[in-house]
């Protein structure tokens, strides 16, 4: 087995994983970088976000305002000195940025505009028309372009982490394109592989989304903070789950009943705000969780609209005019166009709420490291405890940049005189990984379908881990995906190719999701209240008394994993009421 | 939602075992809404999990799912089925190397990108605490739509040059190095015309327009190519037949000029 030797292993090459490179290579030219990925960084998923990145800018908005709005936004759950660390970053990266060349939208005098978005009392995201993300990732990768220190191994699936002395010092990973298994042997491993949407079947997420990160620092030992918050986006296409931006609210978009009600002013976040005059932080500017909770119970109460694609309702933009459409939600536009054959211009377009972020990861500090020395993450695979309970829309893009570059700066500092890596203790590891890889090729009992299994997985999430939880259904859930992870050991290779076996990949990608489907459901089966996104029928209120605390799963191999929780860090603002009904109260 | 069975011939090529290229043929039960990606999804779930093709978003904004369908260059998450009648042929994007059945080898692209320097290069370097570049409006919209390539490839798919002559830079590459130029922001045009006004820059389009015909983005390689070969004569024009012309920078300066007016 070939053995890569360099300092900082990064894996995945996405907004954070680029940052933290671009970080790394600028900050000491003589560290030796090593980013891997199981795509070519422009495919990576951040080119997805659309809305816009959060940052204090203009001269009406203040850090406190950011501070309380995200603290709010997240139910307080967020730690709120890593909330402060990251206010404060977040306009420097964002001008970084756009140093870099980032094509943000201005204003007439030149100056970058902000929109308006979910949960923000202000005016303070930065937007790329609507295509933000894409063009975050583009100029990263672009500039990290310019850096010789950068050595990319594009297509390069990471498989298992390589510690020693109590240390993470690297990685075992596959050559796709060859099939050829390498150990990567470095100082420090940044961990910046996005999250695990695809566990669930109606998603936005691209197909990468498969957690692999996550569930790779969980199987050596770092514990996942906070796995049941998921978030699901208020409006997704009905039939491709591809997201239609919270821009379009932002810009003025309302949702209706099929009774033609803006049916949000029923659920805590009225009144009306007149059509076309957006209010911050009311009605259709309410947080993601509130906003797709209200669908939830419309459905109950018979008011959504039944079309070909299932129960929906319906976000109009019609008001906003075809020019401002064009110039603000060009890809939305299109997006509703190609997929369903609606003209947002002309008609109001069926939507539904769909899986969209994991509020939860890899626990991070708000240096970006993980309790696994070594081991640093960042973005969405890592949970620094910046979104809490549920995140505000664009404040997510700004993450992968402010933590990405923090990690790059942990991980600069924690290599400092350390020896090389003992490359005999690292080869035990790595030939465990080639036996487990060897084992799936040779295995001749295989009877357990990869499809099959992942349906059934994808199938149990959506069912029992929904938008409302119970326990019956949870419980239902941690047997279900317990028995999957039984049958994993028994899933069949059909193809046993060495080159570019997609076969392999999406079975070790279906290893990682019930990974974190198991830490999912074992959260939200054992948090006994409703907060943020993670919302309980049979507990309904909010309990700062037993969970104002992260919850922390341990993997146990094949047994279920251990549960703990650790306290949630209150400095300013302690826990209050989330009030969204706007200024006429 | 109507259901209709399709017909689809894929190219199945795996280097381990076989010596040239075969066609294999699917018949998938689809949903007429579905894309060609759609249908591949259900072949590799349901039928012949040994296929094998990239995709990721599945809203034509990652570029990872670039193939020939019925020989032209497409997004297979972006190619309707309502568009085609019977049997639909797919392939690998053409003048790639083929790593396996649908799946290509995009290194060629992967270094021309790198060589544009597509990033930018100060006109003046300023520090973070010293706020943004103000860019207008007009000023952006110069090169905005140049900076809305996915690398898909699919203009090097269709491009006849680049299939006749590798060492071409390439559609989507000089329209990068385009962007940065036009960005009020950047002042390192000269420094990338050593790739871009060669023979193997923009001098070996010739301007067939393929590349914008298929791009998914709207990107237009086409008409930036032209721009920056008017902007290479220019530049010659100025160095060589005008006395006392002093090459490019002046160019560069005057452009400007233009933009703040």
């Amino acid at each position: 087995m070939e053995t890569i030797s360099t300092d900082v292993v990064i894996i995945g090459a996405g907004g954070a994983g680029l940052r933290a490179a671009i970080a790394l290579a600028e900050t000491d030219p003589r560290v030796r970088v090593a980013l891997i990925s199981k795509v070519y960084p422009m495919r990576s998923h951040t080119c997805a976000a659309e809305g816009g990145a959060a940052g204090v800018i203009k001269p009406d908005d203040s850090f406190d305002m950011h501070f309380d709005d995200t603290v709010g936004g997240g139910d307080w759950l967020s730690d709120q000195d890593c909330v402060e660390y990251f206010i404060h970053e977040a306009p420097k990266e964002l001008l970084q940025l756009e140093h870099w060349g980032c094509p943000w939208n201005r204003e007439a005098d030149g100056s970058v505009a902000v929109r308006p978005f979910g949960g923000m009392k202000k005016k303070r995201t930065w937007f790329a028309a609507d295509k933000s993300g894409f063009h975050i990732l583009h100029t990263l990768f672009q500039t990290s372009l310019q850096f010789p220190t950068i050595a990319r191994y594009d297509e390069y699936y990471a498989l298992d982490l390589l510690v020693d002395e109590g240390r993470c010092q690297g990685v075992t990973a596959l050559e796709m394109r060859s099939g050829e298994l390498r150990q990567f042997h470095a100082k420090a491993v940044i961990i910046a592989g996005g999250g695990a949407g695809r566990m669930f079947p109606f998603s936005t997420n691209g197909a990468i989304k498969t957690g692999d990160g996550m569930a790779m620092a969980y199987r050596a030992g770092a514990p996942l903070k906070d796995m049941e918050f998921v978030q699901y986006h208020p409006t997704g296409l009905p039939n491709t789950g591809s997201l239609l931006t919270e821009a379009c609210r932002g810009e003025g978009g309302i949702l209706v009943n099929k009774n033609g009600r803006r049916y949000l002013a029923d659920y805590g976040m009225g009144p009306e705000t007149p059509v076309g005059q957006p209010q911050l932080k009311t009605m259709e500017l309410g947080p993601r969780d509130r906003v797709s909770q209200a669908y939830w119970h419309e459905l109950q109460k018979g008011n959504t609209v039944t079309t070909q694609w299932g129960e929906c309702v319906l976000l109009d933009m019609r008001h906003l005019g075809e020019k401002k459409i064009n110039e603000r939600l060009p890809l939305v536009r299109e997006l509703a166009d190609a997929y369903l054959g609606v003209d947002i211009v002309k008609e109001a377009v069926p939507i539904r709420p769909v899986v969209h972020y994991m509020m939860g990861g890899i626990s991070t500090n708000t240096a970006a490291a993980t309790p696994l020395p070594g081991l640093f993450a960042a973005g969405e695979c890592a949970c620094v405890s910046l979104n809490g309970a549920n995140r505000l829309g664009s404040n997510s893009l700004v993450e992968l940049l402010v933590f990405g570059r923090r990690a790059a700066l942990s991980a600069i500092e924690h290599v400092q005189g350390l020896p090389a890596p003992n490359a005999a203790a690292l080869k035990v590891g790595a030939d465990a990984t080639a036996k487990r890889i060897g084992e799936l090729f040779s295995r001749s009992d295989g009877t357990e379908s990869m499809s099959g299994l992942r349906k059934e997985m994808q199938e149990t999430m959506e069912k029992n881990v929904g938008i409302y939880r119970t326990e019956e259904g949870l419980q239902e859930g941690v047997n279900k995906i317990h028995e999957l992870r039984q049958r994993y050991r028994r899933v069949k290779l059909t193809d046993k190719s060495s080159v570019f076996n997609t076969d392999l990949f999406q079975a070790l990608e279906l290893g990682s999701m019930l990974d974190c489907a198991e830490a999912v459901t074992v959260g939200a089966l054992a948090r006994k209240e409703s907060r943020g996104a993670h919302q309980r029928l049979d507990y309904v209120e909010r309990d700062d008394k037993n969970f104002l605390r992260h919850t922390m799963v341990y993997h146990q191999g094949l047994d279920v994993p251990r549960v703990d929780y650790l306290d949630v860090v209150i400095t300013k603002s302690p826990p209050g009421v989330r009030d969204y009904s706007g200024d006429h109260k | 939602m109507k259901e209709r069975t399709i017909q689809l011939e894929v190219l199945r090529y795996n280097p381990d075992t076989d010596t040239e290229a075969r066609f294999q043929r699917y018949e998938v039960v689809c949903q007429e809404e579905w894309v060609v990606l759609d249908a591949l999804n259900k072949i590799k779930a349901d039928i012949d999990p040994t296929l094998n093709y990239r995709w990721s978003c599945h809203m034509a904004v990652c570029g990872s799912c670039g193939m020939m369908i019925n020989g032209e260059p497409k997004l297979s998450c972006h190619a309707f089925l309502r568009d085609y009648e019977g049997v639909i042929r797919v392939e690998p994007l053409a003048h790639f190397p083929v790593e396996r059945d649908l799946v290509t080898a995009p290194d060629d692209f992967m270094e021309k990108l790198k060589r544009v320097k597509p990033y930018v290069i100060p006109k003046e370097k300023k520090p973070i605490s010293e706020g943004e570049y103000k860019q207008t409006p007009a000023q952006l919209m110069k090169f905005r739509q140049y900076s809305m390539c996915i690398n898909c490839m699919l203009c090097y798919a269709a491009c006849p040059e680049y299939g006749l002559d590798p060492e071409f830079v390439g559609p989507a590459a000089l329209t990068l190095a385009h962007r940065y130029n036009q960005d009020s922001r950047d002042g390192g045009r000269l420094a990338r015309q050593e790739v871009v006004a060669t023979h193997e820059g923009v001098w070996t389009c010739t301007f067939v327009g393929a590349c914008s015909e298929v791009c998914p983005a709207h990107v237009d390689p086409a008409s930036a190519l032209q721009q920056m070969k008017i902007t290479s004569s220019i530049d010659w024009i100025v160095e060589h037949l005008i006395p006392g012309g002093k090459s490019a920078r002046d160019t560069v300066s005057r452009e400007d000029a233009g933009d703040i007016s």
